[in-house]
């Protein structure tokens, strides 16, 4: 990369500087000027050059990128799409800025997008919106890309004819931040992307879920936002990643989330909001994850554990309001609470050292009888129902013995 | 109409002075009072006075009601030598009755609320569900005191009936309910679960509430039928019509047996 980058430099000054060659720096595309296509344009700018679109609608068959360029959109220059893609790239080092582009048909067929980068390093796409795109903007063995600031607004409704907003496939070291993406199947979809960082999107509306990776190692995902998705999030088959300060809100439905975690390995959860989701966090074979610092807030189940997550630990976190804490599956558990605030328990501190004396039991035997048979969830808050938790937290036979909290906190950690 | 309206003027006297309903009303403002202090803010104040509306409220109501009624035996017996129509002697008793313990609650909760609360968009859902379910669960046992205390002469029977009602709707009816669900547990149960809960008035109330704190967790629920009921604002207009009509009935009856007995 770094070898080859002066040699292009070099390359397209001597192409720009005969002027029998058309390769200029900076061309400008204008619907009423010389210059009337990005087609047109991409053959006469010079290597690392820059094509500027003037404001007007552009409607061209699928535009190909095989040189490093920066397009710059003034606002109102819109590109149409149609039944292909409008921008497939494949050299590097290519940016595109504040473009509109609009409508890409959806395709049963292929995943058509209106980006898509093909095996190429260093792109950029900043400020940009994407609206009714089939699928948004694509990488595919892409690395070192950012994508920042752009607003990718799908009209979906089914979601077997919607795409994804940002889709990231096979792809290495890639920024995702500041977008906004919205009405699509998966929001930001991430396969096989590894060290990819997440940071600041706000995800809501979509059909699935918000954020959906897989087999994508050693990713960070920080202050996201994802609201009222189909699904939640989930991640899948994944280890080493960094999960802090997300918020997962407004998840609703039998088959929702706010997180679900299968299969995620040494990971880090640290410092996120649940709000009333269905299912604030579910983990399914999950292993070593440390939950720290969370806030569970008015979920119907904060925290569903199943039996073959083994050795997370939960700690320092907060439980508010969640009509259940936690649940599970069966009487033996592997995973830790410790320290965290419940605000269910009803024990005290004698001593005064800020936790709770004695130990707190976040799986209530109501839970256990939700689980196996569904429709007595209509009896919770029943003095009934209260009744038969009490007896059995002080006499745990049916719920599991071991998942409990030994060190409860009095107060809401600061 | 105007018979109505003295005797229950004479009755609100008699029934804000009796030393009860002031004891209750205060109950009712310390306990909300000292959850703000504690608890803070409005949501969780709502939900600590689940359990209260639920439980306290109709123990209140049908016991008190009973006992009063008993009590204003002697006055009814008074009124009824007089040239005084039944049915608004009636009209006047339960009024009477229903009204000031309706007052109690609404000032010994309400007053808390307008103290502490903060007027926020968020509280008004469950502060309103709140009330329409502690007035409408008053409305509901006070005309089974009504029932009762006509029904039986003697005032054990009236009371051990009145706790025994009482003790039905709030624990043993979840208990039926649960059991059936354990015992039934292979056939689609969501209908008939929804039906029982219809007919308890508590577990009515606490479907109110649960509408509006457990939505999250109701909507969990695979069963389409929950859904449909849960998701919607039908479930709440059919809630609080429910509670309207278990008003209605026993009140019927009672004013028909009243209007029938032979004291």
């Amino acid at each position: 990369m770094t070898l080859r980058a002066p040699a292009r430099l070099l390359g397209g000054l001597l192409l720009a500087a005969p002027a029998a060659l058309p390769a200029q720096a900076l061309v400008v595309v204008d619907p009423a000027g010389p210059v009337r296509t990005v087609t047109e344009a991409l053959a006469r700018v010079a290597p690392g050059g820059r094509i500027n679109v003037r404001a007007g609608n552009y409607s061209e068959p699928v535009i190909r990128v095989a040189v490093p360029v920066t397009i710059v959109g003034d606002s109102g220059a819109v590109f149409v799409g149609g039944d292909h893609e409008i921008f497939v790239v494949t050299a590097d080092d290519v940016t595109f800025r504040g473009l509109t582009l609009r409508h890409v048909e959806p395709s049963y067929v292929e995943d058509r997008a209106a980006i898509l980068f093909d095996s190429v390093a260093n792109c950029v796409v900043e400020d940009s919106r994407l609206e009714g795109t089939f699928f948004g903007i694509y990488l595919s063995r892409s690395r070192g890309c950012r994508i920042s600031r752009n607003v990718v607004q799908g009209t979906s409704t089914a979601e077997m004819s919607a795409g994804n907003a940002i889709h990231l496939f096979h792809s290495r070291d890639v920024t995702v931040d500041g977008n906004r993406v919205t009405g699509h199947r998966d929001g930001i979809y991430l396969e096989f992307a590894e060290d990819a960082r997440v940071i600041g999107n706000l995800s809501t509306g979509n059909l699935r879920y918000g954020l959906h990776f897989m087999f994508s190692h050693r990713c960070e995902y920080r202050d996201n936002r994802f609201v009222n998705n189909g699904a939640g999030v989930a991640v899948m088959y994944t280890r080493s990643m960094l999960m802090q300060g997300n918020t997962f809100a407004d998840n609703w439905g039998a088959a929702s989330y706010g997180l679900l975690l299968k299969e995620i390995r040494d990971s880090r959860i640290l410092g996120n909001s649940f709000r009333e989701n269905t299912v604030g966090m579910y983990l399914e074979g999950s292993a070593r994850n440390e939950v720290t610092g969370n806030t569970f807030e008015a979920n119907g189940w904060a925290v569903r554990v199943l039996a073959d997550a083994e050795g997370n630990r939960f700690a320092r976190n907060v439980f508010l309001r969640n009509s259940f804490d936690v649940s599970t599956n069966s009487r033996s558990n592997v995973s830790t609470f410790r320290g965290n605030y419940w605000d269910h328990y009803e024990g005290y501190d004698l001593d005064h050292d800020g936790f709770g004396d004695v130990p707190f039991h976040p799986v209530r035997l109501f839970s256990l009888l939700v689980a196996q048979h569904e429709p007595s969830l209509i009896l919770l808050r029943s003095f009934f129902v209260d009744l038969l938790d009490a007896a059995e937290r002080v006499m745990p036979v049916l719920t599991p013995e071991t998942l409990r909290d030994d060190r409860p906190l009095m107060r809401v950690p600061a | 109409m105007t018979t109505t309206v003295r005797v229950l003027k004479y009755e609100l006297h008699n029934v804000v002075r009796s030393r009860a309903v002031l004891v209750y009303t205060l109950f009712l403002f310390l306990l909300t009072d000292v959850l703000f202090r504690f608890g803070g803010e409005g949501a969780r104040v709502v939900l600590s006075l689940l359990n209260v509306v639920l439980l306290f409220v109709p123990l209140v109501s049908v016991v008190f009601g009973t006992m009063y009624v008993y009590s204003a035996r002697e006055f009814t017996e008074l009124l009824l030598a007089q040239p005084v129509g039944r049915r608004s002697l009636f009209a006047g008793l339960y009024l009477g009755l229903a009204l000031p313990l309706a007052g109690a609650f609404l000032l010994g909760v309400g007053l808390p609320f307008a103290i502490h609360a903060k007027a926020e968009a968020a509280l008004w859902g469950p502060l309103s569900m709140l009330f329409a379910g502690g007035l409408l669960l008053t409305f509901v046992f006070t005309a089974v005191a009504m029932l009762l205390a006509i029904l039986f002469d003697d005032r054990a029977k009236g009371l051990g009936g009145a706790i025994l009602i009482w003790l039905g709707c709030a624990v043993l009816y979840d208990g039926v309910i649960l059991l059936l669900i354990t015992m039934f547990r292979e056939y689609p149960l969501e209908r008939p679960v929804l039906a029982l809960t219809l007919l308890n008035p508590i577990d009515l109330g606490r479907v109110l509430l649960l509408l509006q704190f457990d939505t999250a967790a109701l909507m969990g629920y695979t069963g389409a039928v929950f859904e449909k009921f849960f998701g919607t604002s039908l479930g709440r207009v059919t809630v609080l019509l429910a509670l309207a009509v278990q008003a209605t009935v026993p009140l019927l009856l009672a004013s028909r047996v009243f209007r029938r007995k032979d004291f």
